[in-house]
């Protein structure tokens, strides 16, 4: 393997990219020289309140000084932006920067034809499999379960969102859901190197397999599979309907938990509701070659455009993940560290939390924030 | 007590004492009653699946006939044996009667402290279909699919049904919980049926969210629900997620609905087979169904006194059973709770 005469440092933040290490073992595909020190990331700021939120990302990189350029793309569905071009426009850039912050790309109700969303779409093009979501309870911020800390991994290319529908007799729909063992062994081993790598101690398979026998079934063997290849790390299943019921009882009997699409779809939001909404949960989502980071329980958020209320502290402390990822850890802390003093301090809070403020107020107090520069 | 059965309305019920802890609950149930004087008459069936001609799975036939003659049933919880070779018990009930509605109204405990207060809620499931079809194939090996069925037919008739309850109940508004963005064809079709019963019943009040927000929104604030209506698979997880709110599947009620005025009424636990006889059961779930099925036939003071005394029971806190944090027995437990039924006369 060449590197282009570039030396350690750069092949090391390359291979460090990647967390899904399973998938990464393959090619090395060399960035181009770069000319300062600044890393490019690709935004898509979405529709809804997207827009404010990446506002607040931009204003408060520009205050930290933190070296990351934007490449802004404006995709949307329901603002008929959604063209072929744009989308391969976006994959070219993506190609050459591989890391890419976004916010959520509304699908319409009403479909045009195609029954995949755009979302989907770009899902599937950039093979996002697994979506972390990373609930933890904000110090200083109390809801009715505390000193949460669970992770959420999700498949999200295949199951339930297929997108095969049809209707075979007037009157009867069938709606396809789709379970492949490539795919279930592949989210399973993402999980189990994550928790190895992050310390985790469990993991726990979330399904329906009493009911969808072969289906669930197949995802459970494949995670049973692979969790003998990590003698170290604590393997358990659970129905999904007990493991809602759990979670609103005793969610600390949990760790980390792996599950199939549409399961993590409503265990994402629920566990959001649990530390206090889509507001302050960040995640984000892996391919073999690129992640895309955004909040952890996606919506748009329709009814908060333009009137300045959005809780912009997912997204920052998602930019904060993304600044870790691409090995800038010092001003990963410095943003992560900043949200987290404002809200300890709970002066500024933005309505989700119970507050008056606005988003630029809560920007403004982060940004002051920052000043405060941890020693390190 | 003789005298009083000719003039009152007796009514005959079928009673399922299940396995497990069933008799014991079903027993202090019937003790209750007995103690608030409600006109209704039981008459005990067994229901193990048995053989019928064809080689087809069914519950004996008695059992099917005193159903279709009473149309009213409480049950008890059933043992599913795991390798026994035939489908579960609850199933099999489903497709006899084509229980088509599972109604569960989840209500805050006064005394029996969560985390959430102020529940007052009823999850709607339409039974019969959507992702439980149990149609599943393997395509090529490694590759499964499981086809999800919504049908036009069954999603008018939960729809209806939840307006209609929502009318005798007196609850102000109905929410379909769906995933049409996602799911567009299948959910859009529920989405459209459950519209159309809208617009037949103006005075309920009728909206409209992603299952996604409903978790993310339940989990927060849990009092601006009212009554949800979904397809099979999202109606499992949330009546499931809404018996945790108040305390658990202990506590919870629940009853199905089926076609020609069938309705079936049960506790949704298990059969906790490590106490069964040890009279440590809590009787709470099937007598709070029970309670259900009081109101479901009209009988709506009776339905409420018994009601009253076991909510006030576990207020005062003085005879609880373990799981609801005391340490008394299943029977002192009930007997407390007739005590309370006779004084309220």
């Amino acid at each position: 393997m060449t590197f282009w005469g570039l030396g350690g440092p750069k092949w090391w933040q390359q291979a460090s990219r990647s967390v899904s290490i399973s998938a990464s073992l393959s090619r090395v595909e060399s960035p181009p020289a770069r000319a300062d020190a600044t890393f490019k990331v690709t935004m898509l700021p979405g529709d809804g309140v997207g827009p404010e939120l990446m506002t607040a990302v931009k204003d408060v990189f520009k205050a930290g000084d933190v070296p990351v350029e934007f490449d802004e793309f404006h995709l949307s569905e329901v603002q008929n932006m959604a063209s072929e071009d744009k989308l391969e426009e976006l994959l070219s850039s993506m190609k050459n920067n591989k890391v890419a912050i976004k916010g959520k790309i509304h699908t319409p109700m009403e479909f045009k034809g195609e029954l995949a969303s755009y979302e989907m779409r770009l899902r599937r093009k950039l093979d996002l499999f697994a979506n972390v979501v990373h609930v933890n309870s904000l110090p200083g911020y109390s809801t009715r379960h505390n000193n949460l800390d669970l992770v959420i991994i999700r498949e999200q290319t295949e199951g339930e969102y297929s997108s095969l529908e049809h209707e075979s007799v007037p009157g009867v729909i069938e709606c396809l859901k789709i379970i492949t063992r490539a795919k279930s062994r592949r989210i399973a081993k993402f999980a189990f190197d994550y928790a190895t790598k992050k310390g985790r101690n469990k993991v726990t398979a979330v399904h329906k397999a009493n009911i969808m026998k072969l289906g669930d079934g197949l995802f459970l063997q494949c995670c049973a599979e692979v969790a003998q290849l990590y003698p170290k790390i604590k393997y358990e299943n659970i129905i999904i309907d007990n493991c809602c019921m759990q979670l609103v009882q005793n969610p600390y009997q949990f760790d980390v938990l792996v599950m199939p699409n549409l399961y993590g779809n409503i265990i994402d939001n629920l566990a959001a509701g649990l530390v206090g909404g889509a507001g302050v949960v960040p995640g984000e989502s892996y391919s073999a070659e690129y992640a895309v980071f955004e909040t952890g329980a996606r919506h748009p958020f329709a009814q908060a455009v333009g009137r300045n209320i959005a809780n912009p502290t997912a997204m920052l402390l998602s930019a904060a993940n993304m600044l870790r990822h691409l090995n800038l850890e010092y001003h990963s802390h410095m943003v992560s560290d900043a949200v987290k003093r404002v809200i300890k301090q709970g002066k500024v809070r933005t309505r989700d939390l119970g507050g008056y403020c606005t988003t630029g107020d809560f920007v403004h107090a982060v940004v002051e924030n920052l000043r405060h520069r941890p020693n390190y | 007590v003789a005298l009083r059965k000719t003039f009152n309305n007796m009514q005959t019920v079928t009673l399922i004492p299940g396995d497990g802890i069933g008799p014991e609950i079903s027993n202090a149930v019937m003790k209750i009653f007995e103690a608030a004087n409600a006109p209704i008459e039981w008459e005990e069936r067994n229901v193990t699946a048995i053989k019928g001609p064809g080689g087809k799975w069914m519950i004996p036939p008695d059992a099917k006939e005193s159903m279709d003659r009473n149309k009213i049933g409480l049950k008890g919880p059933l043992k599913t044996p795991i390798a026994a070779g035939h489908p579960s018990m609850n199933l099999l009930l489903r497709k006899t009667f084509d229980l088509y509605a599972n109604v569960r109204p989840c209500v805050s405990i006064e005394g029996y402290k969560t985390p959430y207060t102020d529940v007052n809620l009823v999850t709607i499931r339409e039974n019969t279909e959507g992702e439980y079809s149990g149609i599943e194939h393997l395509i090529v090996d490694g590759v499964v699919q499981s086809i999800k069925l919504i049908t036009e037919q069954a999603s008018e008739r939960i729809a209806e049904y939840a307006f209609e309850y929502a009318r005798n109940n007196q609850r102000a508004s109905v929410t379909a919980v769906h995933k049409a963005n996602i799911m567009r064809m299948s959910d859009g079709l529920f989405l459209r049926k459950c519209r159309e019963a809208a617009e037949k019943h103006k005075d309920v009040k009728f909206t409209e969210m992603y299952l996604d927000t409903v978790c993310l929104n339940m989990v927060q604030d849990p009092t601006q629900f009212d009554v949800l209506v979904m397809p099979n698979l999202y109606g499992d997880i949330l009546s499931d997620l809404c018996a945790g709110l108040i305390g658990g599947l202990g506590v919870t009620p629940s009853g199905n609905i089926g076609a020609n005025g069938v309705a079936i009424f049960e506790s949704v636990h298990g059969t906790a087979p490590d106490i069964a006889g040890k009279d440590f059961a809590n009787p709470t779930a099937l007598l709070l169904s029970a309670v259900m099925m009081l109101r479901h036939m009209g009988l709506h003071s009776h339905g409420k006194k018994i009601e009253t005394a076991c909510f006030d029971t576990i207020r005062d806190k003085k005879v609880l059973t373990k799981d609801l944090g005391g340490n008394s027995k299943c029977s002192e437990f009930t007997e407390a709770i007739c005590q309370k039924v006779r004084d309220m006369d």
